[in-house]
């Protein structure tokens, strides 16, 4: 039996990193640091590989938030990574105010690979957050 | 093209049984377009259900698979040779991570951990429905290593290359090996010398006929990637034409002797850097106890005067340098750091004349007789000033926030052996706390039993170095006796200073190797991968990843010799087929993917008539950074295609 609430909570993807955020995702797991059951995730190389399109996909296809565990400083790749991450977000909010939906429900932030309580208290925020912002914008 | 493919949904044990409906996982998967078969497995990754995934595959003509199960930093490549060995493409498998993802981090709420590991498996289904059978690209090796910086690190990780068989270019930058180890005196735990281990590791190196050792060497280009690196090396002039390691015994001994007379008749003295500028050396020098033995020649400062070379013949001024082209299949970066340099009036540094850094100090004790004296004064009681140059955080407020590791341990040994080599010492330690972690807490405890006082403050408020009257003394707020202001009077201020990065970058940028957020070289992953960089084909090892006392930097060294050799030891390397792809007929050449690249792995190029990107397989780290700034979509990553990431998006909003 379900110990925690049946209400519909917001849908969330997020966009994590193999070498980086998806550790610290694994870990949160590891430690039973729970968050909501409705955050599902996506593994790619780095955070500056995100196309917009798959965000802007992603709202289409009804997730409230989206939310990118950036590499950050601790990207394999290159000390840019946390610039160029932010230059994503950046473009995807002008194409995501083009069709007018809530900019801030696209989230960034840098999820290092032992981050699991940060991440776990970003999307617990987040959730909160698009329940309470009627998620659609 | 429809596909057949098997789905395997793990118990493991009752770890994800136990919060995820498995069976109920099963019943609406296995109804999934494409999907021949649904299974519930006790523990997917044991022997008999790996024999049974293959058997499936081959009796039933899977053509993709999926597990379900725990992390894929797991059993990824187990099940990957599972898809292998059942003659299935392994970039036809799909891990959906049900576990860590899944059943732990919702076994607060079973049904919704369930509901989520329902839409995780139909997510790997449907990337598995589109995944490419993909080649990972096999490229021969070259048996060849070469390894960067002969300082310890560079020495052993040679020894151990050559012992696994491969033929290794060590080179070092200076004009003889040892690094900063073969700067100290007695090391902690053994009281062995620094000098003392590197000459042992110098001798295992040249007694090994594949060690090829080049000093005064540096790389100066490189051209080529993993297996193939096409590296062009400088040796500078070393002023020196007779090989005096083979001498033997007599011939050494009278070159030794003509030597010491030719140094002596060198008309130029600069400061000498081995000894951190406390002495002075001429411009035809050897370190202390050096190697090779073969004196070396300053020529940004030599005169060219011709004193020495007519009493030692084997010295040749007209040596001009020289340049060798090499191909290694690996590079091991043994870089080494640089210890850092405190500010001017940095806890009184180069304005109060009586303040050293702890580098200093090593070797004044090392060059000092029977008194301990500097700058020709008497010296008794000495104060270290803990933390200099590292952990600058809060008020300090600097770029070196990292812990620089070996200092603390360094400076109480060294405290240690100035009290026991010197009379009346005195030694008063202002530390941040002590760090002597593990083994090395002996010998913190060694100096509180011989009569060293602590003191301890924090960031916010650190000790105050003054002058006054010829008095250096160092004032503190000491937080062991409840913030009571102690001052001491000090005949010597000792600087406890940190590793920081080599301020010479030249060999990173070469090679392309990216610096983490303290700026030493990045690993891939700090704990599983520690010497491993995403350059394939490029490990560190010591200090170059970051600060290690001598201990951490042999095993990091070894570590990355095994890996080095596991990874040419076949002839032959398989790379991962993650790269970027260019559809040339909709690319439109404008730059923005080349300048995005870090890896420099595209060029301009051309297709019927236009200029178009180019991807170098090579060189490609699959990282995705050249994805986004495509204002034509024209680049897809393989593995991660619009195609495949957006089916995944699609199921898993569903």
């Amino acid at each position: 039996m379900d110990k925690g609430n049946n209400k519909k909570t917001s849908k969330i993807l997020v966009f994590s990193t193999e070498k980086i955020s998806d550790p610290a995702i694994d870990l949160a797991g590891l430690l039973k640091q729970h968050y909501p059951p409705s955050v599902d995730v996506i593994s790619i190389p780095c955070s500056s590989g995100i196309k917009p399109r798959w965000i802007m996909r992603a709202f289409d296809k009804g997730f409230d938030g989206v939310f990118i565990a950036a590499d950050g400083t601790d990207c394999p790749f290159s000390d840019t990574c946390e610039d160029k991450t932010a230059g994503i977000v950046a473009m995807t909010h002008e194409l995501m105010d083009g069709k007018g939906i809530d900019k801030a429900r696209l989230r960034m932030a840098a999820i290092c690979s032992v981050c699991s309580e940060a991440f776990v208290k970003q999307v617990k925020v987040f959730t909160d957050y698009l329940a309470g912002a009627g998620k659609s914008g | 093209m429809n596909k057949k493919i098997g789905v395997y949904i793990c118990q493991c044990g009752s770890n994800i049984s136990d919060y995820v409906d498995v069976e109920r996982v099963r019943e609406v998967v296995e109804r999934e377009e494409g999907v021949a078969l649904a299974k519930v497995t006790m523990f997917a990754c044991a022997d008999s259900t790996q024999q049974e995934i293959v058997k499936d595959i081959e009796e039933q003509e899977l053509d993709g698979l999926v597990i379900a199960s725990c992390s894929p930093k797991l059993h990824l490549f187990t099940f990957r040779n599972v898809a292998e060995r059942g003659g299935l493409n392994k970039y036809n498998y799909v891990q959906s991570n049900i576990r860590e993802q899944g059943s732990w981090a919702h076994s607060d709420t079973p049904e919704q951990a369930t509901e989520k590991a329902i839409r995780s498996v139909r997510a790997a289904i449907a990337r598995t429905r589109l995944a490419e059978p993909l080649v990972s690209p096999v490229i021969s090796s070259e048996r060849t290593v070469l390894v960067v910086g002969a300082g310890i690190a560079g020495l052993r990780a040679a020894v151990d290359l050559a012992d696994a068989g491969s033929k290794v270019y060590l080179i070092e930058r200076d004009h003889f090996v040892g690094g900063r180890t073969a700067q100290w005196g007695e090391l902690f735990p053994t009281d062995e010398t620094g000098g003392a281990v590197t000459a042992d590791l110098y001798e295992e190196v040249i007694n090994r006929d594949n060690i090829t050792l080049h000093t005064g060497c540096e790389v100066v280009s490189n051209s080529g990637s993993v297996g193939n690196f096409d590296i062009k090396l400088r040796i500078a002039p070393r002023g020196a034409k007779a090989d005096t390691d083979a001498a033997g015994a007599e011939g050494l001994d009278d070159f030794e002797k003509r030597l010491e007379r030719a140094i002596e008749a060198c008309p130029v003295e600069v400061p000498n850097a081995f000894d951190f500028g406390l002495t002075n050396r001429k411009a035809i020098y050897r370190n202390s106890g050096g190697f090779p033995l073969m004196p070396a020649i300053d020529f940004e400062h030599c005169t060219r005067c011709g004193e020495c070379v007519n009493i030692c013949p084997e010295i040749d001024l007209d040596q001009k340098e020289a340049f060798e082209q090499i191909k290694a299949g690996a590079v091991v970066l043994a870089t080494g750091f640089d210890p850092y340099e405190p500010g001017t009036d940095e806890f009184g540094y180069s304005s109060i004349e009586n303040v050293i850094t702890l580098q200093q100090f090593r070797r004044l004790i090392e060059i000092s007789g029977d008194t301990l004296t500097y700058k020709g004064k008497d010296v008794k009681d000495i104060a270290y000033i803990f933390c200099v140059g590292s952990r600058q955080t809060g008020a300090l407020d600097g770029e070196n926030k990292y812990c620089a590791r070996h200092c603390c341990t360094s400076a109480i040994h060294s405290a240690v052996l100035a009290k026991k080599k010197f009379a009346e010492i005195q030694n008063y330690h202002f530390t941040r706390g002590v760090r002597t972690y593990g083994k090395q807490e002996s010998i913190y405890e060694e100096s509180s039993k011989l009569g060293d006082i602590y003191l301890q403050s924090f960031e916010d408020d650190p000790p105050v170095v003054s002058c006054e009257n010829g008095i250096t003394s160092v004032k503190v707020k000491d937080v062991l006796t409840e913030d009571r202001e102690l001052e001491v009077d000090a005949d010597l201020v000792v600087l406890v200073t940190g590793m920081v990065p080599r301020a010479d970058k030249r060999i990173g940028e070469i090679m392309k190797v990216p610096a983490g957020r303290d700026r030493f070289f990045n690993e891939v992953h700090p704990k599983l991968k520690p010497v491993e960089t995403v350059l394939d084909g490029i490990y560190l090892a010591g200090t170059s990843q970051g600060p290690k006392n001598i201990t951490e930097t042999v095993q990091s060294a070894l570590a990355a010799a095994i890996k080095t050799n596991a990874l040419i030891g076949k002839g032959e390397i398989e790379l991962e087929p993650t790269m970027a792809k260019i559809d040339r007929a909709l690319c439109e050449w404008c730059g923005k993917c080349q300048e995005a690249c870090p890896f420099d792995a595209i060029d301009k190029t051309e297709f019927e008539g236009k200029a178009v990107a180019g991807v170098n397989e090579s060189t490609c780290k699959g990282c995705g950074m050249c994805l986004p700034v495509c204002p034509v979509n024209a680049i897809q990553l393989i593995g991660f295609t619009d195609a495949e990431i957006e089916t995944m998006i699609d199921a898993l909003a569903d």
